[in-house]
């Protein structure tokens, strides 16, 4: 009951954010808008945070990859902004984004149809992540590659994706991506108002999704992850079709990660293939396992402690971010095995 | 009472050359409870190995419930009926007996039905009592890391009851056992069989003795001596490999 009330006491923190921003600027409490842009990045990442916590903490499939996943669901989020901007680009063409008019593209590619209906674009978010995860899960399950091999190939992934969105012909803008975005479902960007309802989508997505893994891991299904974690050749042997188990929830947490991706973009208002570098799946996975890994809680500290962090350090002394992200991983790994939770925890008792 | 036995025939397993069973026999009864004893790399392991899939003859057959076993796969085997539980423990340290024992239950088990999965009445109440069976009822909340090495040993057992075998192997339940928890195991497999066939290979004579049954003696993988444990501790050949030493 006690942790119950602490959790809601934080979503009503965090939901008081954009309330205060709305205050005039002389009002003591009121909160500039970069905070409330800035926190609602590190609700994404807490959201990305739990999607890699499922197939990690509790399933053991240590994804190397789940940036690719996020930056996906960014990307098809993107598409449709980009749909929107209709003849407001710099060259003014009725249909074509301006990369496109600037590449020599008469007409849009095939697989832009769709997207510019926002609720096919939302699926779109969902649904090719997830079929990555299905594509490259089976392959991986089905050959019983697990461990420090899963994590390679899952790098792997994120890697060549990045190389293929770097590319011009991909027809996704190539290395500078998607940007100027001007509205979504009727709101223009850049306003308070909008800023105020992605972030209160973010927190409502954050707190769903953090309830439905709570569910989830209290289901027969969540102990089986657990059993497949720790022991999965005698999860196997108790006739647990253990491939099926994680592609289902690698495919879940991928999906939860384009879902993520798709938060992110609005807020930020770019999207390039820089999101799908090798580093930012690590980062990730750092969040993680600072918070700590296997704890829902521990997922959603770490994701909010460790961007904390980042986003102070990059101000005064941006040099010292990697350095500072490798100690972090060290600490964890040398130190603090189960995380901020953990030591929460031993505090407590 | 279960109708089906084990008919082990004829059974020739080699490594590179080596003959770890040589053209072993072995008839089990239906709810027979049997001990196979035999000094280190006798085959005993080996013969466990062949008759759960794990490891192929070069000759001979494997009978039970009308099928060849030797022509199965170790998963169809499982299925059939035999239950088997290795020399290590392995329970789920991260979950609790109870959760254990709910993970070996027979149900669906794809990650669908895991996830919409309810405990009834019926499936609570065979939990439960597995759980006196196996002497855990008390201990049914606490965490498997936290169980004594024996105590390990009888969860793990009792997750092979949960799948109703009709054939339970069991290699080495005792070996790292206090005294005590000894006796007490060869209460719990006396009490197994009877309803199901049990296999029992063990080193230490003291709870060959406490089983009460018929022993087995394995000698570089065939049967040297067949009979009671007074039988066969007065047998000048196991005398002389074995018990001898
Ligand atoms: N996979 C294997 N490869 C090679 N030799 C093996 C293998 N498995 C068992 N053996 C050998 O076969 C013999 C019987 O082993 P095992 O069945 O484990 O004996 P026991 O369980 O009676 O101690 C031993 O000499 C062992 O070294
Ligand atoms: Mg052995």
């Amino acid at each position: 009951m006690n942790r119950r009330l602490a959790l809601l006491l934080c979503v009503l923190a965090l939901a008081a954010l954009p309330a205060f921003n709305a205050l005039p600027a002389e009002h003591p409490l009121h909160v500039p808008d970069f905070l409330v842009s800035v926190v609602g990045k590190w609700i994404c990442y807490a959201i990305l945070a739990l999607a890699i916590d499922l197939a990690w903490g509790y399933a053991g499939i240590l994804s190397l990859g789940h940036g690719a996943f996020f930056a996906l669901g960014g990307y098809a989020i993107g598409m449709h902004l980009m749909r929107l901007i209709g003849p407001r680009g710099v060259y003014g063409h009725p249909v074509l984004p301006d990369f496109m008019v600037f590449l020599g593209y008469t007409e849009l590619p095939w697989y832009w149809l769709g997207f510019d209906w926002f609720a096919f674009a939302f699926l779109m978010a969902l649904f090719v992540p997830g079929l990555l995860a299905l594509v490259v899960g089976w392959l991986a399950f089905r050959s019983r590659i697990t461990g420090v091999y899963l994590s390679i190939i899952t790098q792997a992934m994120t890697y060549a994706l990045m190389l293929a969105f770097f590319r011009n012909d991909m027809g996704f803008g190539g290395n500078n991506g998607f940007t100027d975005f001007k509205e979504l479902l009727g709101m223009p960007l850049n306003t308070g108002a909008t800023r105020a309802v992605l972030f209160y989508a973010s927190l409502a997505t954050l707190v769903l999704v953090f309830w439905g893994s709570a569910h989830l891991t209290q289901t027969k299904l969540g102990r089986v992850l657990t059993a497949i974690r720790d022991a999965e050749s005698r999860t196997r042997f108790l006739g647990y079709n253990v491939t099926q188990h994680k592609l289902f929830v690698f495919v879940l947490s991928a999906m939860i990660a384009g879902l993520a991706g798709a938060l992110y973009v609005p807020q930020v208002g770019i999207i390039n293939p820089s999101e799908f570098s090798p580093g930012n799946s690590i980062e990730a996975v750092v969040w993680v396992a600072f918070g700590g890994r296997g704890t829902l809680v521990g997922a959603v500290l770490g994701a909010f402690s460790v961007n904390a962090l980042k986003t102070w350090l990059t101000s005064v002394a941006p040099d010292l971010w990697l350095i500072v992200l490798g100690l972090l991983f060290v600490i964890v790994t040398l130190l603090l095995p189960k995380g901020l939770v953990g030591l929460l925890r031993r505090r407590g008792s | 009472m279960s109708g089906t036995g084990l008919y082990v025939d004829g059974v020739t397993v080699t490594f590179d050359g080596f003959r770890a069973l040589n053209a072993l026999s072995l008839v089990v009864e239906p709810g027979e409870l049997r001990a196979v004893i035999g000094p280190n790399g006798a085959g005993k392991t080996t013969m466990m190995d062949v008759i759960t899939g794990k490891t192929r003859p070069d000759t001979g057959i494997v009978r039970f419930a009308g099928r060849d076993l030797t022509k199965l796969d170790e998963a169809a085997i499982a299925t059939l009926g035999i239950g088997r539980k290795f020399q290590k423990p392995t329970v789920f340290d991260a979950l609790t007996v109870f959760e254990n024992l709910e993970l070996a239950l027979k149900a669906p088990r794809g990650p669908i039905a895991c996830l919409r999965w309810v405990l009834a009445g019926a499936a609570r109440a065979r939990i439960e009592a597995i759980m006196e069976q196996i002497g855990l009822a008390a201990r049914r909340e606490d965490l498997a890391g936290l169980l004594s090495h024996g105590q390990r040993q009888w969860l793990e057992i009792g997750m092979l009851l949960m799948q109703e075998p009709d054939l339970l192997l069991v290699d080495e339940p005792v070996a790292g056992m206090t005294d005590h928890e000894t006796e007490q195991t060869a209460a719990l497999l006396r009490g197994i069989a009877g309803t199901r066939s049990v296999v029992v290979v063990e080193h230490d004579l003291e709870f060959v003795r406490a089983l009460d049954c018929r022993v087995t003696v394995l000698h570089e993988g065939s049967v040297l001596s067949e009979g009671s444990i007074t039988h066969v501790q007065a047998d000048p050949r196991v005398i002389e490999v074995y018990l001898g030493r």
